[in-house]
């Protein structure tokens, strides 16, 4: 590689070059100045992602860069905004948590960051070895984010299963990408896609194509391989579960509709009937194992299982519309889960800190009107309910695949989020109608501005959706 | 070529007796230190077929980190060996019989396996003549230009364990004697030594 190539390259991955350096210098200021420099470096992380989400927002050239390695493009440029948004406001919903949760440790924003970086690495990989690097960059950062909190068993069992299983899905991840190597002889997204359409689909290539498939599915917590999620977003600090549930849900995502798209686009109906099924049996199982949960942070790890079914109806559908689907609904499931964590976030006692259990929301609407009617618009979205802006989100999916010709997974998905909105249900019955046992400690001013934020957009949806869904069809048409 | 031969019987002789060793020696650590040896005979043998990036991978690999880490095991933990060696000789001919079938694998495999002619022409970066470029240099050659971008993320991985290790595992506890190298240097009598006057018949 030429040095003019070089510079090229390093043009086109500007966000992602700020990002290493930035982490690195924060790791040297928090190393030099000590354990009270938690605070700083947490506005300085803040700082760095919002200079790379602007650097996107200006300007982002296209282009492939790293010989091959690397792809700019508007796709791409959407999710990495994504992404930084879902790691900023879970950033800045830490900072009245760090000290109760021990995630006043100035490593925690830098491995934040490194974790972003690695989302960003995904979205914008276009081959296998690539893909994978980043993926293990994101995952070693979160494994180490969800046992942060290393005194609390609970917390320390979260890291420890995350990572086991984690490593786990790693290996069929890279046994099916070695399947694949093998029997198209690359690694690149364009040439693998070149050799499938020039030589056809081979046994070989189909086996590889199923555990990659697996390994991604375990990255976004789809069914058969969700085991890990509840277990994770209860025992992970809470601040962690909502970056948990946020971001890296965008990037894995992004990172699974690139490679099936583009780098499996000849064989379409091989991969076509897994994610149909993965799709539908996430829909099920999402829709009926949250009816029975005490505690809402694994009602919301159930209902991200479910979420990700949805989206993944759009990805079945195969289709621009398909992709447009995922991409809007990655945006708003993420508004949705950002705001409806920051209202878990401000459940706290005066005496006694967190708590976690629905119950604790009993008479909210006489004790914090506010808070009560934002979580209400965020439930109320999560069912489907127009004209919230979770409605749109499934109206899209859903239409994509009826044009698709896929009806009964359409069907299967309206019938499940019938049965998904009895406990969201149940959780504004809670807060309406039942009598209220004790206050909650005022509501940090952060927190606040998330969860308001985040209900004007969802109810406010209808008057703003035009541009958004304008932008999200410009994603969509870079691979069709 | 005489003198070629005399070391690679030397390596190969010594590498065989000294994997021997370390199942058969009865102190764990002479195992780990004659798996030691066993790793530095190899290393000698890839130097001689011309590998010397490998040779020098698995002394920094396998001597430097796995076979210290093994020491430390060993050392560290309250293993009964003896009790784990007590049933060597009853499994001894089942043993014998998986090793027997492994070694007949190895070679049906090595024996009828050919490589095909138009691999090598496939391949991206064809291996320059041993001659002229070392394995270390040709390996240079692409990993610092074409794989550049997969080398800097795989940096990056290695920092964030690092930092993972640090974050879980190290606690900063109070009255450990740390070394402070100016502080040690600035000792002077003075400060190190009292006099104290001890009266007959007393003691301190």
């Amino acid at each position: 590689m030429t040095a003019e190539l070089l510079l090229a390259s390093l043009q086109l991955s500007t966000p992602e070059v700020i990002l290493a350096l930035g982490a690195m210098a924060l790791l040297m200021i928090g190393v030099f100045s000590g354990e009270r420099s938690a605070t700083t470096v947490t506005g300085l992380a803040v700082a760095l992602l919002i200079i790379a989400g602007l650097m996107l927002v200006m300007k982002s050239p296209e282009g492939i860069a790293f010989g091959g390695a690397f792809v700019s493009d508007p796709f791409a440029r959407f999710m990495k905004i994504l992404t930084l948004i879902g790691s900023i406001t879970a950033l800045v919903m830490t900072v009245g948590h760090a000290r109760s949760q021990q995630l006043d440790r100035f490593e925690f924003p830098v491995l934040i960051v490194l974790a972003t970086l690695g989302m960003l690495l995904m979205i914008s990989a276009n081959d296998l070895l690539s893909l994978y690097l980043a993926l293990e960059l994101q995952s070693l950062a979160l494994y180490v984010v969800a046992a942060i909190n290393r005194d609390s068993v609970r917390s320390t069992e979260a890291g420890l299963k995350y990572f086991v299983l984690g490593a786990l899905s790693s290996g069929m991840l890279l046994y099916g990408m070695s399947l694949v190597y093998g029997f198209t002889g690359h690694t690149n997204f364009e040439q693998i896609a070149a050799a499938l359409s020039a030589e056809g689909r081979s046994l070989g290539l189909v086996f590889g194509l199923v555990f990659v498939l697996a390994g991604l599915a375990f990255k976004i917590s789809a069914v058969p391989f969700h085991m890990w999620t509840p277990d994770v977003y209860e025992g992970a600090p809470t601040p962690v579960t909502a970056f948990f549930a946020a971001a890296p849900k965008v990037a894995a995502m992004a990172m699974l509709v690139r490679i099936v798209i583009d780098a499996f686009e000849p064989v379409v109906a091989d991969w076509q009937q897994i994610i149909v099924f993965i799709s539908i049996a996430s829909m099920l199982l999402g829709s009926f194992a949250a009816i029975g949960q005490k505690n809402i942070k694994r009602l919301m790890a159930y209902s991200s299982i479910g979420h990700m079914g949805y989206a993944l109806v759009g990805l079945a559908a195969g289709s621009m519309a398909g992709v447009r689907g995922v991409a809007l609904y990655m945006l708003i499931y993420m508004v949705m889960t950002l705001g409806t964590f920051a209202c878990i976030l401000a459940m706290r006692r005066r005496e006694g800190g967190n708590v976690e259990s629905i119950d604790d929301l009993a008479g909210l609407s006489t004790t914090n009107p506010f808070m009560a009617s934002v979580l209400t618009v965020m439930m109320f979205s999560l069912a489907g309910i127009p004209p919230l802006a979770g409605f749109f989100a499934k109206y899209f999916v859903f239409m994509a695949a009826i044009e698709a010709d896929l009806y009964a997974l359409a069907i299967i998905g309206v019938l499940s989020s019938v049965v998904g909105a009895y406990y969201y249900l149940r959780l504004v019955k809670v807060m309406w109608f039942d009598p209220a046992t004790d206050e909650f400690a005022r509501t940090p001013g952060e927190l606040k501005l998330v969860f308001g934020l985040a209900g004007l957009f969802v109810a406010g949806y209808v008057l703003i959706g035009g541009p958004i869904g304008e932008a999200a069809e410009a994603a969509a048409r870079t691979f069709f | 070529m005489g003198l070629q031969a005399l070391f690679f019987y030397m390596f190969a002789f010594v590498a065989v007796a000294s994997a021997f060793m370390v199942i058969a020696a009865r102190n764990p650590v002479y195992s780990v230190l004659f798996l030691i040896v066993t790793f530095f005979n190899a290393a000698g043998l890839f130097l001689l077929t011309g590998a010397e990036f490998l040779a020098m991978i698995l002394l920094v690999v396998y001597v430097g980190a796995v076979a210290v880490l093994f020491l430390f095991v060993v050392m560290m933990l309250d293993i009964d060996f003896a009790a784990l060696r007590s049933g060597l000789i009853e499994h001894a001919p089942v043993g014998a019989l998986v090793g027997l079938v492994l070694a007949a694998e190895l070679i049906i495999v090595v024996g009828g396996s050919t490589l095909a002619p138009e691999i090598a022409s496939n391949a991206a970066h064809p291996i320059p003549p041993i001659a002229e470029r070392t394995n270390t240099a040709a390996l240079g050659d692409v990993l610092y230009t074409d794989y550049v971008y997969f080398f800097q993320i795989a940096g990056l991985v290695l920092l964030v364990a690092m930092i993972g290790a640090i974050v879980l595992t190290l606690r900063h506890r109070e009255g450990i004697k740390r070394q402070d190298i100016s502080a040690q240097v600035a000792r002077t009598p003075a400060t190190a030594v009292e006099v104290v006057k001890v009266k007959p018949g007393q003691g301190l």
